[in-house]
């Protein structure tokens, strides 16, 4: 069985770490699963982890008032699960749903924060890997709201 | 057949009329004159709704039949929503084939990743045939397809069929969804870095709008395929079909001769140019 350390170090989010600072980070990293419809976190809650996904599907949703809430975004193996945890105030921006059984490693964020605190060039490199993550979830949100496919407005047919 | 056939519509008939979403309908034509020409899939014909107008509707069907043409319709305007309406014994004018289609012959000894964006599964659909209708030539085939919500997905359960064929895997992914959907949601460009596959041995075919295509030609890049060997199906409005009015004219391309299916190398400077 694989240790912590070897999963964390081999998750795709740190892939390239520095050894040193992989084995730093795994300090703050424990092993979870969800079971299907189980939530990893609710919008507005404390964002207190940073999960990276090993096996499964979660799905990121918003709740819409009086109707059903929206599923805009899956992630699956390999993928990180929440960005709230490194931008003040510190709250999940939406629900994640577990759909399927999935297994990922939760990061402390108290503990991640301090470390990267502590050391900047962890924090540079954490940050590094956040970034392309945040700016490439922005673009996939700004295609879905220019709706590409959407039917022309106006009675069809 | 002289060259002025390509000028004037010929009267066919609606043979069948099938729902397939909310606003899209696949329509069977008689194929007449235009059935007797060879079609590559990636071409399209020019409907005219007499009185009413023409425009430009891709082959949706499998091109090694000749007893129908068949094509998808999306109702969006003054032309699409009557074309759409037609029922079957319906008379419609018809021009073509017209252009250049997906480059099957090119990719033959190639992997596939075709990537489509809504609407743009009907313009593929007719590659798809060819290399089911001449598996032995082409390697693997990955088909994506990204679409606005689970209830806008088009051929539903061809997809469904193609997903249980070896060596052919379909990633579906919607814009939205509602929480019983339990199937991928995202943007579809955003599938191919997850994709297993050897970029240097795969052809890319992608058709959707515009701005899916770019993004997604982009990962593609970004996956290692070169520019050469992705492939977008340009959509931009036409009048002759011709190459004579300019109408389609894209830079020093004319997207009714020269494309509609271009290579990215040749529109990559091209495609933040808005349409007039
Ligand atoms: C090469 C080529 C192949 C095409 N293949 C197909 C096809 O297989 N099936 C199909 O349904 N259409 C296809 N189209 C698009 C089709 O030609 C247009 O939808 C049609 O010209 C619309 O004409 P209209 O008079 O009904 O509407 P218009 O009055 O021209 O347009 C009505 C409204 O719809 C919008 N609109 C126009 N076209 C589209 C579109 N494609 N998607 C979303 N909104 C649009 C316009 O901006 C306008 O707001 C193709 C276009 C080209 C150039
Ligand atoms: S439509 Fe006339 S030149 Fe292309």
């Amino acid at each position: 069985m694989k240790s912590i350390a070897q999963i964390v170090c081999e998750h795709p989010f740190f892939e390239g770490l520095d050894t040193e600072f992989c084995d730093l980070m795994c300090g703050c990293a424990r092993n979870v699963r969800f079971n299907a419809g189980e939530y990893l976190f609710h919008q507005g809650d404390d964002a207190d982890y940073l999960y990276l996904v090993r096996h499964g599907q979660v799905a990121l949703e918003l709740a819409v008032p009086g109707k059903a809430p929206v599923r805009f975004q899956t992630l699956h193996d390999g993928d990180v699960v929440g960005i709230s945890w490194i931008l003040p105030p510190y709250h999940w921006a939406c629900d994640a749903r577990a759909i399927g059984l999935t297994r990922a490693i939760a990061m402390d964020a108290h503990c991640l924060r301090n470390k990267c605190d502590q050391d900047p060039a962890l924090g540079y490199a954490v940050l590094n890997r956040l970034l392309p993550i945040l700016a490439g979830r922005l673009h996939a949100t700004q295609m879905q709201i220019l709706d590409v496919y959407g039917a022309p407005e106006g009675p069809a047919g | 057949m002289t060259s002025t056939d390509f000028w004037l519509p010929e009267p066919v008939r609606v043979l069948r009329r099938q729902q397939e979403l909310e606003t899209t309908w696949t329509l069977e034509l008689e194929p007449g004159k235009a059935g007797g020409r060879p079609c590559i899939p990636g071409q399209f014909n020019m409907l005219y709704m007499f009185g009413v107008g023409e425009v430009p509707i891709s082959i949706s069907g499998d091109t090694s039949l000749a007893e129908s043409l068949v094509h998808t319709i999306r109702a969006v305007g003054p032309v699409s929503r009557q074309l759409a309406a037609l029922q079957p014994m319906a008379t419609v004018g018809l021009r073509g084939p017209f252009g250049v289609g997906w480059p099957m012959a090119a990719a033959e000894g190639s992997d596939l990743l075709l990537v489509a964006g809504g609407l743009g599964l009907a313009p593929l659909r007719p590659a798809i045939y060819h290399v089911l209708n001449n598996r032995e030539r082409y390697g693997r085939v990955l088909l994506l397809y990204g679409t606005r919500s689970p209830e806008d997905i088009l051929f539903h359960d061809q997809l469904e069929e193609w997903s249980k064929l070896p060596d052919f895997e379909v990633h579906i992914t919607v814009d939205h969804a509602g929480s019983d959907w339990q199937g991928k949601v995202g943007v579809v460009p955003a599938l191919v870095p997850t994709l297993a596959f050897d970029p240097e041995d795969t052809v890319a075919m992608v058709c959707g709008p515009e701005v899916m295509m770019r993004f997604t030609a982009s990962a593609l890049r970004g996956a290692g395929v070169e520019d050469d060997a992705i492939f977008l199906s340009m959509e931009r409005n036409m009048k002759c079909a011709l190459g004579h009015c300019g109408h389609c004219q894209f830079g020093a391309t004319f997207i009714c001769k020269d494309g509609p299916v271009l290579s990215f190398d040749r529109v990559r400077g091209l495609l933040s140019l808005k349409e007039f």
